[in-house]
């Protein structure tokens, strides 16, 4: 491989990743913007799309809609599409009714009580996770040990898009995560800058009280930021259980991490700084991994997050800190 | 409807509220005749603004009732939510002004407009606040965050007019604002009510406001002391020492 290709190559894992994790981080930032929570369980509500994505796959009888020759070829992207709806209803009703009982509660508590009750809830979902691990379902399969991790059936064929000659690989996967990611991120910017429910929600986070004053019944607003945040998580859950063919019950907790901080990174509380910092992110990773070694990837990701918090402690696209009256 | 033309547009009768363990208000009442300028006095802490969010549905009341254009919408048992309430016609500029510092004027504006569905309305209550309200107008592209404090205050109250009143509420209208500002601000809350619009006007320069309104009430540490016109508190002795730095 020459050094072109090796760079190519690094730059497409790194773009796949990051899409992934700027859905993430977009759930993060969204809650945090309209409610000031750090939502620690946002990692692991990631975990359960995963399995909620493998059993439908096994509900369905993976075998027969795998295979190509019973079915026509865009069964895989109808299979993926269910995935990625279903997971994303999923996650995002669990994201609602976790607000609902246990923050909402909780919402003039002072912070550090909303936080533990984050963490609290994030050890339930672990636990969730683990249990339905060991649930006795033949997808679910590697034996009966609920931790192991899960093999996720290849939904999309594994050839190389760019030949068979070709050094640098692209994969239907990494097109895959496109097509979802990419649209999904311009559809919650249009609804957020230019529907009735976005504006209420622009305004919630900007000053809830004017906000309740303008006419806004915020708690519908508050449950709609959860929703379309959980839905966000479930949908990149199914894409980086089919990029990885792979789950287990601390998936969430790589993948929150890596999407926490790529909300700081871009400045929490701001959408395209999510999202911006999900694909820098993914990039560091990626080039961090092919260039120094894989082992030293974390350092050098938080060292980066260190240095721009350092000289920039809003984050890329961040807002000084907020005004309160 | 029509039963309340007899009686005052709000009534406010011996609420109680507070935070937590705190009690703020211990029983205050107050009323707002239709079409008037109606003040409450008072100095800092004295639960002005508790009033106003109690009213507006903010801050539940603990005893007492608020009455709206003869409908009770607030009581230790019942309480109408305050996002429902700006649809009946109950608007307030806050303490503060709390526009939105990300969105343009023009959208600021238009999140007053939030509950409205009457487009031609809303174009025509635009024109009013441009008309009352020019700067307005020639900044309507820049952020909210970005205007003065003076400019922040005409959009607070432009951004109510939107909300289409049948009483404004103002919080502290004139507070860290230059005098001439002041001045431009009084004037105009003086031409919405001689169009017909019922105010309810919290301050702490208690010579402007009194001047500018019909009848006043004196707030102290959480009880209504003195209820009369506005030109007889301006009279009055201990108005006028205590609020008016005379005597």
């Amino acid at each position: 491989m020459t050094a072109t290709e090796v760079f190519l190559q690094q730059v497409i894992y790194g773009l796949s990743n990051g899409m992934i994790i700027a859905l993430v981080a977009l759930g993060y930032t969204m809650v945090y913007g309209i409610v000031e929570l750090i939502n620690f369980a946002h990692g692991d509500v990631f975990t359960l799309g995963g399995f909620l994505a493998l059993t439908i796959v096994g509900a369905l009888g993976a075998a027969a809609v795998l295979n190509p020759d019973t079915l026509g070829d865009s069964s895989h992207w109808l299979l993926l599409a269910t995935l990625v709806i279903g997971a994303g209803l999923f996650c995002g009703g669990l994201n609602v009714l976790i607000d609902r009982v246990v923050y909402k509660p909780l919402r003039s508590a002072p912070k550090l009580t909303q936080l533990v009750a984050a963490i609290g809830v994030s050890f339930i979902l672990v636990n969730i996770a683990l249990f339905w691990g060991g649930a006795p379902m033949k997808i679910l399969g590697n034996g009966n040990a609920a931790a192991a991790s899960k093999n996720f059936p290849e939904i999309l064929e594994g050839s190389n898009l760019l030949g068979e000659e070709s050094n640098v690989v692209l994969r239907l996967e990494d097109l895959a995560i496109f097509a979802v990611t990419i649209p999904l991120m311009i559809g919650l910017t249009l609804f957020v800058k230019h529907t009735r429910l976005g504006r209420g929600m622009r305004a919630t986070a900007q000053n809830p009280i004017a906000a309740k004053l303008m006419g806004i019944d915020t708690d519908r607003v508050i449950s709609a930021t959860f929703l379309i945040g959980g839905f966000l998580a479930g949908a990149a859950s199914v894409m980086w259980s089919v990029y990885n063919n792979s789950i287990s019950f601390q998936m969430g907790f790589r993948a929150g991490m890596d999407a926490f901080t790529a909300a700081v990174l871009g400045g929490i509380g701001s959408l395209p700084g999510a999202m911006i910092g999900g694909v820098l992110i993914g990039l560091i990773r990626s080039l961090s991994d092919g260039y120094i070694e894989t082992r030293w990837t974390n350092v050098v990701v938080f060292g980066v997050l260190i240095l721009i918090l350092v000289f920039r402690p809003s984050g890329l696209l961040g807002l000084k800190q907020r005004e309160k009256v | 409807m029509s039963t309340s033309s007899s009686r005052p547009l709000l009534e406010v009768r011996g609420i109680v509220a507070g935070y937590g363990s705190v009690e703020v208000l211990h029983q205050v009442s107050v009323e707002v005749p239709e079409g008037e300028i109606v003040t409450l006095i008072g100095g800092n802490g004295a639960g002005k603004s508790t009033t106003l969010m109690c009213i507006s549905g903010i801050v539940p009341v603990r005893a007492g009732e608020i009455h709206f254009a003869g409908e009770c919408i607030s009581s230790a048992t019942s309480r109408v939510r305050a996002d429902k309430l700006v649809g009946r016609g109950l608007v307030q500029v806050p303490e503060g002004r709390r526009i939105f510092p990300r969105m343009t004027v023009l959208e600021n504006l238009m999140m007053g407009a939030f509950s409205r569905n009457d487009k031609a309305g809303v174009a025509h209550d635009l024109e009013r606040v441009y008309s009352l309200f020019d700067i307005l107008k020639s900044r309507s592209g820049q952020l909210g965050g970005t205007l003065s404090g003076g400019e922040q205050q005409m959009l607070a109250i432009g951004r109510a007019i939107l909300s289409k009143p049948r009483l404004l509420m103002m919080d502290e209208p004139s507070m860290g604002i230059a005098p001439l500002i002041v001045t431009r601000i009084f004037d105009a809350v003086r031409e919405l009510n001689r169009e017909g619009l019922t105010i309810l006007l919290v301050e702490q320069n208690a010579r402007a406001a009194l001047r500018l309104a019909h009848h006043g009430s004196v707030l102290e540490t959480g009880r209504v002391t003195l209820t009369d016109k506005a030109s007889r508190l301006l009279d009055d002795p201990r108005v006028r020492e205590a609020y008016l730095g005379e005597g």
